[in-house]
């Protein structure tokens, strides 16, 4: 019950005017990029990121988070009117949203769309709000070995449960980590890595790396495949929302099947993606006609939405609660909390009330807003996809180099960003994942500093890991998920895993 | 202005929506190199990478010292595991270059990568010397122009209004102070 007094506190602390100013500033840019091509979620948070560096940090992470939402809405709207999935998790939402608009349910599809969506985000935001301040005051416990545990554990997971190849996973998080390491070395004062460059005393800056490479490289990506796009224009009127929430009731088993599987995946790394597959698989597969699938089914389009959108919500849960980002657009949050002078961690629940509780109630908030916003106004953005290409990717270019710059007044930073952005393009032709990169970079700091201070605490005896059963656990459970395919597939030998594989396909 | 714009933009909507894509890559444009050399090439540069980190790190201290890891202590392992994983991915590279070669890139496709990467370096260096304001201008005129084939006076009006909304953002609201050249040092910026 605190959590609800909390929350209400929050909510005091958003409505003022120039709070929900900004929320409805957000929301339309994160449509707005969410429905360009080439860009989306964390591409959009990354470039517009600049914008509030100058305001407190509430406001700021309420329109960061707004655009979050927004861009989250605006990949719906391509993947149904123009079947061009804006991100990955939206592949699953083409399947029956793209049928659907080819019969002309275009409008039905995009509210069954947006309202899932909403639902997603909401059972993950309840989730969030009684959740988070749960584990944060577990975690305060934590001493440098727990927490280098923890980060253990969500390195391990990347590689063990990434669908990436295993060592491109690797190669990657420990670029990311050393990257990080770069410049003045927090514990002794000594310089690493910098090879008597002046520039690179700073370190690599976990943003400029992270507008190179989802900003720069995502233009790149973007222009290298035929532009030309072709699909059906959609306004929604009443009476089709109307018509779509009276049957929601008869989908109430997908909705919650979706946002349970949606909030499980999405507190571990890199789950969103694959929560929207499963969500379309599980519905299709306990449906009684599952040969209706991807010929346009309604329950095609809520239930994979219904997943991303809960699962992308919930990666704000172990950011919020431990520091550590569920995603790759929470890693560019929590790059943006510290560009704030916030320390991320359990300390925050403590420490900054006021921020915690206004951002989870602009999570309430800004869902409904933005379901409103979206559902009156899809004409409008559909029609940014006339927008010509040639005219848009100079101006990303353009914020993207603003951005860059102003983070730390550098020009050397842009140089670095257009370096990052060459290597974005090249590791996602060659399928290097970026999101582990990503968040080694943001975490290598904090990671380092964790070994590095249990180590002193333990004179140097690894055993510090095992040392008692709340850390020993974490470590071994890290270590066993570091391994998950060789023990999976020994399993699998002996016949453990058949049933369970057969249900994920 | 605006009213009339989305009053356009509404009535418009009962259309299918096709928008055109006049410099397209071709569809069957020849491979100008393959997935595979181009990892092994990455593979390469990495294990490059790995070797100059490590032996920076080990020059400054891999060992343990009275106070516990010294600084190089935790990089340098990091760097034999970046060292390991490139190692591997050469040599898996290697081996199924063998095999049929997936393309990285076709020729139209490279033309049109660096139809961008080209005015986006050329950005860059402008910027440093011109300030971001001016280049800004530049590239959006001169990229709509050239690679989108728009009429010139849209192009020019649309990098102006562009530019001048970010300089209203950035540097007058917002206070975020961008790079400056010869230009707005003559209106006394």
């Amino acid at each position: 019950m605190e959590a609800f007094g909390l929350l209400l506190h929050g909510f005091a602390v958003l409505l003022t005017w120039k709070t929900l100013v900004l929320m409805m500033v957000g929301l339309v840019l994160g449509v707005f990029v969410g429905v360009l091509p080439g860009l989306g979620g964390p591409n959009g948070v990354a470039i517009l990121l600049p914008l509030t560096f100058t305001m407190d940090p509430t406001s700021a992470i309420v329109m960061l988070s707004c655009i979050y939402w927004g861009a989250l809405f605006g990949g719906a709207i391509t993947s149904i009117l123009f079947n061009i999935p804006g991100e990955a998790w939206s592949v699953a939402t083409t399947f029956d949203g793209y049928p659907m608009a080819q019969q002309g349910r275009a409008a039905e599809a995009l509210t069954a769309a947006f309202t899932s969506s909403f639902i997603g985000s909401l059972v993950a935001v309840l989730l969030i709000t009684f959740l988070a301040p749960m584990i944060s005051s577990f975690a305060l416990k934590f001493g440098p070995p727990e927490f280098f545990a923890v980060y253990l554990l969500t390195f391990c997971s990347f590689v063990g449960l990434g669908r990436e190849a295993k060592h491109k996973t690797v190669i990657s998080m420990s670029l990311g980590l050393l990257l990080a390491g770069i410049g003045m070395d927090t514990v002794s004062g000594n310089l690493r890595m910098t090879f008597g460059s002046s520039e690179l005393l700073r370190g690599i800056n976990f943003l400029v790396a992270v507008i190179g490479l989802f900003g720069i490289s995502e233009i790149l990506l973007t222009m290298e495949e035929r532009l030309a796009l072709r699909g059906h224009a959609a306004s929604i009127s009443l009476r089709v929302v109307l018509s779509v929430w009276k049957d929601l009731p008869k989908y109430w088993v997908t909705l919650l099947r979706s946002s349970f599987i949606g909030c499980w995946l999405g507190i571990t790394p890199g789950g969103a993606i694959a929560a929207s597959f499963m969500g379309y698989n599980l519905a299709k597969r306990f449906s009684k006609d599952p040969e209706s699938f991807g010929k346009g089914r309604i329950e095609g389009v809520f239930a994979p939405e219904t997943a991303a959108h809960a699962s992308g919500t919930a990666a704000l849960l172990p950011m919020l609660a431990l520091g550590i980002p569920g995603s790759g657009t929470a890693a560019i949050l929590l790059g943006g909390l510290m560009v704030w002078g916030l320390n991320p961690g359990p300390l925050l629940f403590v420490e900054h009330k006021d921020f915690v509780w206004g951002l989870i109630a602009s999570m309430y908030l800004g869902n409904v807003v933005g379901l409103v916003l979206v559902l009156t106004t899809v004409p409008i953005f559909a029609s940014i996809l006339r927008v010509p290409f040639a005219a848009v990717a100079p101006m990303i270019v353009v914020s993207c180099a603003i951005g860059a710059y102003a983070i730390q007044n550098a020009m050397f930073d842009i140089w670095l960003m257009l370096g990052f952005g060459v290597v974005g393009y090249v590791f996602k032709k060659i399928g290097i994942p970026l999101a582990p990169f990503t968040l080694a970079l943001v975490l290598g700091n904090r990671a380092e500093d964790a070994f590095r201070l249990s180590m002193i605490g333990s004179g140097g005896d690894l055993k510090v890991f095992w040392s008692n059963g709340l850390v020993g656990s974490i470590t071994t459970l890290a270590i066993l998920l570091l391994f998950w395919p060789v023990i999976d597939g020994l399993l699998g030998r002996v016949g453990w895993t058949q049933r369970t594989r057969a249900t994920s396909r | 202005m605006t009213a009339n714009l989305i009053w356009q933009l509404m009535s418009q909507t009962d259309l299918e929506i096709v928008v055109d894509d006049p410099t397209a890559p071709e569809e069957d444009s020849p491979s100008v190199v393959s997935s595979g050399t181009i990892e092994i090439f990455v593979c390469i540069l990495l294990l490059a990478l790995a070797a100059t980190l490590g032996y920076d790190n080990w020059r400054s201290g891999a060992s343990w010292d009275s106070t516990g890891p010294e600084p190089g202590y935790f990089p340098f392992y990091l760097s034999a595991i970046l060292g390991g994983g490139s190692l591997y991915g050469l040599i898996a590279a290697l081996v199924a270059h063998r095999k049929a070669a997936e393309t990285f890139v076709t020729r139209a496709q490279a033309r049109r990568v660096m139809a961008v990467f080209v005015p986006t370096l050329l950005f860059c260096l402008v910027t440093q010397f011109l300030g971001l304001y001016v280049a800004s201008f530049l590239l959006i005129a001169s990229f709509m122009r050239a690679i989108g084939k728009i009429a010139l006076w849209k192009s020019l009006l649309t990098a102006f209004v562009f530019t001048a909304i970010m300089f209203v953002t950035f540097d007058i609201a917002f206070d975020v102070i961008m790079p400056k050249g010869p230009l707005e040092a003559a209106f006394g910026h």
